[in-house]
């Protein structure tokens, strides 16, 4: 009998924990509460290693990765009731660098509730991409090289996803490496119509467990970005018929498979 | 006794008078000297650029003046924008069909002129960039121009004694950012008008058209101003003027909208200062004024997307000028000369 109390009451306590969980904050857009989606490039099943790894894409090449890096911004939240909470965009945008683990979190500020979708865009909206450039702070500042840089400057606009490395497929380049470049950009056009590479990701994270963001913890939405999928995604790419993709009409077919990479792996609550 | 202070305030007030006057010719002479700022010519229309974000201050030019002729923004601190826009050429490259930047690489296309970009809401030969401020970062990154990085150029400056105080006077505080770099640039280039021509000084009643100028610009208003549109003498449009495709197929616009309609369409560059100017078009190819002429009046064939305008309807393209005519063209041409922006201190190293 006496030790049944202390486990009764752990259970009552535990159970007195679960309630509290239940009970959903009010919404309101000023009672902010941290939140982070992370962003954890894998290929296939197995984890992205830059450089040393071996990868075979589904045009049965072999190849080894030496960049990734993408813009994702725009963040808005969903409530299950439908109501959404816009991440206000000055802090809505985020470079994730496959070689700088540091960046692979989107921190975010959100209102206390409960959260089942997740909706962000690959890429820089056309709005941004054409504001002063005093607004072009941060990640999105055109300061950046040649090598790592995410800017187009003969034809003003962000590089939204880049992806390079090495595979024998690709003909040699006049530095004779046998390297594959892809730098998929374009969000419509200034004052004259052309490709539209942003692509607006929705994830649903009612499966895999939807995001409790409270104050006294951070919620972080864990997910999987396969970037295996650049190349064998809803389209198959060959590296030796396409080793080199930046602003062309060809772009278009890469950027579509993008927006296949990301999946909700789990929440830490 | 009376006279006498009559006099002495006689005497006095003509003393005052006298150094109230020298203060008014002091005032006068500062008022001469004082920046003046951006001051849209009478004649010209409503400027494109966005003074709004980016209003022209004496402090911003001058230091937007010092980095325009800066070779630290090149990889080696060798090529200024300078280099390739050179004043006495009308801020072009004389004498390159295509301009050689850093180590002697050579570039694909001519070097454009720095003038009256203040009414342009495009840039560069394929209108890729539609914000002057980001136009700077095209030659700095540019591997055959300056190969350098914003990045590198940035602390090249933080570490320079003079930029500092020079970027605090322009913005209020010394720290040194990619938006007031290109910004403080952008304020020297719209600063870069050609407007005091001989032709202008006929737009401002203050001269008169020779006969042989007159009848030239007759001449140009039927046969040229729908694309060199006066008083910028370019409407800023992207043409295919049917001077056929270039050794490098260079398909201009193209690469900016990927249409099809686009390729082999550059901007309509300005006819001012053509004098300076040589060589002509965007591969440089025409090195004289009668090598371009003789293309428009005389072998000219059909290419993919030729102006319209050049279509005579007979199968036959180009535009029909007369020996004579040839000659008042010229005449009227030689109008658009401004002797005044090609020696303007102002904008001088």
């Amino acid at each position: 009998m006496k030790s049944i109390i202390p486990s009764l009451l752990a259970c009552s306590l535990l159970l007195a924990a679960c309630k509290k969980e239940k009970t959903e904050p009010v919404f309101d857009e000023k009672n902010l509460a941290p939140l982070s989606v992370e962003f954890d490039n894998i290929i296939g099943g197995t984890n992205l290693y830059l450089d040393n790894t071996t990868y075979t894409n589904a045009s049965g090449e072999d190849y080894t990765v030496s960049l990734v890096q993408y813009y994702v911004s725009n963040f808005r939240m969903y409530k299950a009731d439908g109501t959404s909470y816009t991440v206000p965009q000055d802090d809505s945008y985020f470079l994730i660098k496959e070689s700088g683990p540091d960046t692979r979190f989107a921190r975010l500020k959100v209102p206390e509730g409960d959260y089942n979708r997740l909706v962000f865009i690959l890429g820089v909206d056309s709005l941004r991409s054409t504001m002063d450039v005093d607004r072009r702070t941060g990640v999105l500042d055109p300061s950046g090289g040649m090598d790592d840089g995410m800017y187009w400057g003969w034809n003003s606009g962000y590089i939204f996803f880049k992806l390079e490395g090495l595979s024998d497929a690709a003909p040699a380049d006049g530095s004779g490496q046998h390297k594959f470049r892809y730098h998929i950009g374009g969000f419509g056009g200034y004052n004259a119509p052309t490709i539209n590479n942003i692509r607006e990701i929705s994830i649903d994270l009612t499966a895999a467990g939807e995001a409790k963001v409270r104050k006294d913890r951070s919620s972080n939405i864990h997910l999987m970005v396969d970037i295996g999928k650049v190349l064998s995604g809803q389209n198959t790419i060959s590296i030796a018929t396409h080793p080199s993709v930046m602003f062309s009409d060809f772009s278009v077919q890469i950027a579509d498979n993008l927006a296949g990479m990301f999946t909700h792996d789990h929440t830490e609550n | 006794m009376k006279k006498r202070a009559n006099a002495l305030v006689l005497i006095l007030s003509f003393i005052i008078l006298m150094i109230s006057c020298k203060k008014d010719i002091r005032g006068l002479e500062e008022n001469i000297r004082q920046f003046l700022g951006f001051e849209k010519p009478e004649h010209f229309p409503e400027p494109a650029y966005h003074f709004d974000t980016n209003p022209v201050t004496e402090a911003g030019f001058k230091l937007g003046r010092k980095l325009f002729y800066e070779p630290r923004l090149s990889r080696n601190n060798t090529v200024s924008c300078g280099s390739c826009h050179i004043q006495s050429s009308g801020f072009t490259h004389h004498g390159h069909d295509v301009s050689h930047g850093i180590d002697d690489r050579l570039g694909r296309r001519n070097a454009p002129p720095i003038m009256n970009l203040a009414w342009h809401g495009t840039f560069n030969l394929d209108g890729g960039v539609f914000d002057l401020d980001l136009q700077p970062v095209v030659p700095i990154t540019t591997f055959e121009e300056m190969d350098e990085t914003l990045d590198n150029v940035l602390e090249k400056l933080r570490t320079h004694p003079e930029y500092p105080s020079m970027f605090r006077e322009a913005f209020g505080s010394p720290e040194i950012s990619t938006a007031r770099l290109l910004k403080a640039l952008s304020q020297f280039m719209v600063m870069c008008i050609s407007s005091n021509s001989r032709y202008d000084s006929v737009m401002r009643n203050e001269a008169v058209f020779t006969a042989a100028e007159q009848a030239g610009y007759i001449v140009f208003q039927r046969k040229c101003a729908s694309c060199h549109k006066e008083p910028l003498f370019t409407d800023v449009s992207y043409r295919n003027n049917g001077i056929g495709i270039g050794f490098n197929r260079d398909p201009g616009r193209y690469e900016v909208t990927l249409d099809e309609s686009d390729r082999y369409k550059f901007k309509v560059p300005s006819l001012r200062n053509l004098k300076y100017t040589a060589p002509y078009m965007h591969d440089g190819r025409f090195y004289t004024l009668d090598a371009v002429l003789d293309k428009y009046a005389g072998s000219m064939t059909y290419v993919q997307n030729i102006d319209p305008l050049l279509d005579k309807g007979n199968g036959q393209y180009g535009i029909e000028l007369s020996a004579e005519e040839r000659v008042q063209l010229k005449a009227f041409l030689n109008t658009l000369n401004d002797e005044h922006f090609v020696r303007n201190k102002l904008l001088a190293e």
